[in-house]
C-alpha cells in the first residue's frame, strides 16, 4: 500500500462514492450548528418537505449572537434585549425542537462557542468527520478529526444527506521544529505561519501541523493553532494523534465506553501520517526565532513580533502591496516604521474560539494576578469559552483575579469577537484581542483589532499598551 | 437554484486584493434569518459614510461617492472585476447571497477563498478565474473606458469582449454541470441513497463508535 497522509487516511475512510470527475461524495459524522448559518438551511430543507437523515449526528448551540451580561442572561432567551438576535436564538430553539435535534439552549451550563463545546464534551473525535456552517471548524483538526467549515447550502446538504460533495484538496505539511521560548505560545507560531504563508497560502490544501514545538503544544494549544488554519486559507488543519489526544478526549460526556473505548483508542492511534508519505509542499519553521505576535493591520497576515516595527512603503515590491498598506494604515491609524509597543490601546477581550478555554484563562490570570488594568483602557473583558469553562475558572478563583485586576467578566458566547451582540469597539478603538481576524469593522465599526496571545493581552491591560511578554513583569 | 448559461453585462472593477466577507456583508446584516434582501447592504462598510443596521432606510444614509458601486457607469454592473483572494474570513453565505441580491451573476478574479468559491455555485453565480495578467488588462480596460462589457459563456468557458478579445476559463465539470443545468445538489446526492446506507452499513462494523446517537 503507498503511503498516507493523516488527511488522506481521513479523507480515503469517509469516500462514499468517488467520481471520475474528481469529485467524491464524502461522509459527515459530526455536525455542528449555530443560530447564524443555520435558519436559511433549516427553511430550505423545510420548503423541500425533507427531513435530517441522522438527526442524533447533530449538535446545536447559540452562540455568536448571545448577550454576555449576567442581568440579560438570566432570563434565557427572553432576556436578550436585541428583536433581531433573540430572533435568531428563538428559530434555532424551535428548529432543535421540531426536528429532536440535541440543543444547549441558552440555560443550558453547556452551552458555549461550538468549537469551544465540541471537544469539551467529547463530541470531537479522532478520526471523524465534521462540519459547521463556520470556518472556524478547523478547531477540531487538533484532535485528528477532518473538520471544515461550510457555507448554508452546504449545511443543508449535510443535514438532508449526511453527505458533503466534495474535491479532495492538496497535502501541506507545516512543520514547527525546536523549542518555543517562555511567553511565546501556540498563538504566536499561528500568526508567525499566517505572516509567512499569507491568507491565501493554504488555499486548496488541508494543512497538517507537526514537528516538536507542535508536539510539545497541549490540545488546547493545537486547537488555537488549528483554529487559524483558515485565516491562512486552508480550510482544514490537523495534527496527528499522539497519546496526549486520547488522554484529553478519554472520559468526557460523548466518549465511546468501555469495549468501544478500546477499539476506538486503537484505531485512532493509526492516525498519523505516514513517515514516508508524500506532502504536495512543506514548510519549515524553527520555533526559537518565534517572538510573541501582534496583527497591526487588517489581515491576520499584517503580523510582526513584538520588538518589530509597522512595515514602511520601501519595504512593499508591488503596487498592490503598497496599496494595502496605505489602505491598512489608514484604518489603523498607524504610521510607517511606528513601533509595535507604541500603540496606545483603549479595550482588551480575551475570549473567542481561539483563545477562550481554560489553559487560556489560567495563563492570563496569571499575569494579571495582584496589578490593575491601566487607567487609559476603557474596557477590559474576559468571555469564557463555554459555560463548563466559565464554572470552571470560577471555582479556581480565576474570575476573581480579573474581576479584582479590573476585568469585566462575562458569559459565554462569541462576544466582542465579531460583535454582533452589544460587546463592541467604538469608531477608531485600539483593541489588543485574542480572536482570530482583524478585518476592517470586525469588532465594530471603524474598531482597530490587534491580535494576540492571551498573556500578550493581559500584560497589554495592565501597561495600556503592547509589552514584550519574555521581559515584563 | 437559478441555472447559469450565458450572461452579458457591465463589469464594475473593484481593485483591491483579500476582499474578505466581513467587507462584503458586515455581521449586523447576518442577523436576518431569509437568503435574500442583502443587496442594499452589499459592502455596507464602504458605499456609505455610517454605520448601517438592518432595516435603515438606505436612502437616507450619507453615501460614499468615492466607492465604485456608487458611480454612475457602474450602478448596473452585474458582472464584478476583482483581486487576487476575494471572498477571503468568514465561510458565511450572507456573502454571496448580496453580491446576487445586488444583481451580480458573475465575479471575474485570479483567485476565490474555498468556502466562497464553493457558495457562490450553490447559489447560481460564476466565480470565474483568469490569469493574473488578464485580470490586469481587464482593469486597465475597464479604467481607460475601452472595456465597459463583457459576454460570458459558460458552455464554451470563454470570456468576450466587444472588441475582438476572448479569454478561456477552466471550471471543474461537475460545477459547470450543475450550472448550465441549475441543478439541486441535494436532490442529487438523495438519489445516491442506497450508496450512503451501505458506507453507514460497512463504516459501523469497522468504527460503531461514530455511529453513537448524541444524546446529553
Ligand atoms: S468566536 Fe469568533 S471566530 Fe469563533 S465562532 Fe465565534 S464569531 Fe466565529
Amino acid at each position: 500500500m503507498s503511503p498516507k497522509t493523516l488527511y488522506d487516511k481521513l479523507w480515503d475512510s469517509h469516500i462514499v462514492e468517488k467520481r471520475d470527475d474528481g469529485i467524491a461524495l464524502i461522509y459527515i459524522d459530526r455536525h455542528l450548528l449555530h443560530e447564524v448559518t443555520s435558519p436559511q438551511a433549516f427553511e430550505g430543507m423545510k420548503i423541500a418537505g425533507r427531513t435530517p437523515w441522522r438527526t442524533a449526528a447533530n449538535l446545536a448551540t447559540p452562540d455568536h449572537n448571545v448577550p454576555t451580561t449576567k442581568s440579560e442572561r438570566l432570563a434565557g432567551i427572553d432576556g436578550i434585549v436585541d428583536p433581531l438576535s433573540k430572533l435568531q436564538v428563538e428559530i434555532l430553539d424551535v428548529n432543535c425542537k421540531d426536528l429532536g435535534i440535541v440543543q444547549f439552549g441558552m440555560e443550558d451550563v453547556r452551552q458555549g462557542i461550538v468549537h469551544v463545546v465540541g471537544p469539551e464534551q467529547g463530541l470531537t473525535q479522532p478520526g471523524m468527520t465534521m462540519v459547521c456552517g463556520d470556518s472556524h471548524t478547523s478547531t477540531h483538526g487538533a484532535l485528528g478529526a477532518l473538520a471544515q467549515g461550510i457555507g448554508t447550502s452546504e449545511v443543508e446538504h449535510v443535514l438532508s444527506t449526511q453527505c458533503l460533495l466534495q474535491k479532495k484538496s492538496k497535502n501541506m505539511l507545516i512543520q514547527v521544529n525546536g523549542q518555543l521560548a517562555t511567553g511565546v505560545t501556540a498563538k504566536d507560531i499561528v500568526l508567525h505561519v499566517i505572516g509567512v504563508l499569507g491568507t491565501a497560502g493554504g488555499t486548496g490544501y488541508t494543512i497538517e501541523f507537526a514537528g516538536e514545538a507542535i508536539a510539545a503544544l497541549s490540545i488546547e494549544g493545537r486547537m488555537t493553532v488549528c483554529n487559524m488554519a483558515i485565516e491562512a486559507g486552508a480550510r482544514a488543519g490537523l495534527v496527528a494523534v499522539d497519546a496526549k489526544t486520547v488522554e484529553f478526549v478519554k472520559g468526557r460526556p460523548l466518549a465511546p465506553r468501555g469495549a468501544m473505548w478500546d477499539r476506538a483508542k486503537d484505531y485512532w492511534l493509526t492516525l498519523v501520517s505516514d513517515s514516508d508519505a508524500v506532502f504536495d509542499k512543506v514548510v519549515q519553521f524553527d520555533a526559537t526565532q518565534i517572538e510573541p505576535q501582534v496583527t497591526w493591520g487588517t489581515s491576520p497576515e499584517m503580523v510582526i513580533g513584538i520588538s518589530g516595527k509597522v512595515p514602511t512603503m520601501g519595504m512593499m515590491k508591488t503596487s498592490s502591496e503598497k496599496d494595502s498598506l496605505g489602505r491598512a494604515l489608514g484604518y489603523m491609524g498607524l504610521s510607517e516604521g511606528q513601533s509595535i509597543k507604541d500603540i496606545k490601546l483603549d479595550r482588551i477581550f480575551i475570549g473567542s474560539c481561539t483563545n477562550s478555554r481554560i489553559e487560556d484563562l489560567r495563563a492570563a490570570a496569571e499575569i494579571v494576578k495582584g496589578k490593575t488594568v491601566a487607567t487609559s483602557i476603557k474596557q477590559a473583558l474576559v468571555v469564557p469559552g463555554s459555560g463548563l469553562v466559565q464554572q470552571q475558572a470560577e471555582k479556581e478563583g480565576l474570575a476573581k483575579i480579573f474581576v479584582e485586576a479590573g476585568f469585566e467578566w462575562r458569559q459565554p458566547g462569541c462576544s466582542m469577537c465579531l460583535a454582533m451582540n452589544a460587546d463592541k469597539l467604538g469608531q477608531g478603538e485600539h483593541c489588543a484581542s485574542t480572536s482570530n481576524r482583524n478585518f476592517e469593522g470586525r469588532q465594530g465599526f471603524g474598531g482597530r483589532t490587534h491580535l494576540v496571545s492571551p498573556i500578550m493581552a493581559a500584560a497589554a491591560a495592565i501597561a495600556g499598551h503592547f509589552v514584550d511578554i519574555r521581559s515584563w513583569k | 437554484m437559478q441555472a447559469f448559461t450565458s450572461h452579458h453585462g457591465i463589469v464594475a472593477p473593484f481593485d483591491r486584493a483579500n476582499v474578505d466577507t466581513d467587507l462584503i456583508i458586515p455581521k449586523q446584516f447576518l442577523k436576518a434569518v431569509k437568503k435574500t434582501g442583502f443587496g442594499p447592504n452589499l459592502f455596507d462598510q464602504l458605499r456609505y459614510k455610517d454605520e448601517g443596521q438592518l432595516g435603515m432606510d438606505n436612502s437616507k444614509r450619507p453615501v460614499n461617492p468615492d466607492f465604485v458601486l456608487n458611480q454612475k457607469r457602474y450602478t448596473n454592473a452585474t458582472i464584478l472585476l476583482a483581486r487576487e483572494n476575494f471572498g477571503c474570513g468568514s465561510s458565511r453565505e450572507h456573502a454571496a447571497w448580496a453580491l446576487l441580491d445586488y444583481g451580480f451573476r458573475v465575479i471575474v478574479a485570479p483567485s476565490f477563498a474555498d468556502i466562497f468559491y464553493n457558495n457562490c455555485f450553490k447559489n447560481g453565480m460564476l466565480p470565474l478565474v483568469l490569469l493574473d495578467m488578464e485580470i490586469d488588462e481587464l482593469f486597465q480596460g475597464v479604467e481607460s473606458g475601452a472595456v465597459v462589457e463583457l459576454t460570458v459563456n459558460l458552455q464554451a468557458q470563454e470570456v468576450r469582449l466587444a472588441k475582438g478579445k476572448n479569454y478561456h476559463f477552466e471550471i471543474d465539470p461537475f460545477r459547470k454541470k450543475c450550472l448550465l443545468l441549475g441543478l439541486d445538489d441535494i436532490g442529487l446526492t438523495l438519489e445516491k441513497q442506497q450508496l450512503i446506507r451501505d458506507y453507514e452499513r460497512k463504516q459501523k462494523e469497522i468504527c460503531p463508535w461514530l455511529f453513537e446517537d448524541i444524546i446529553v
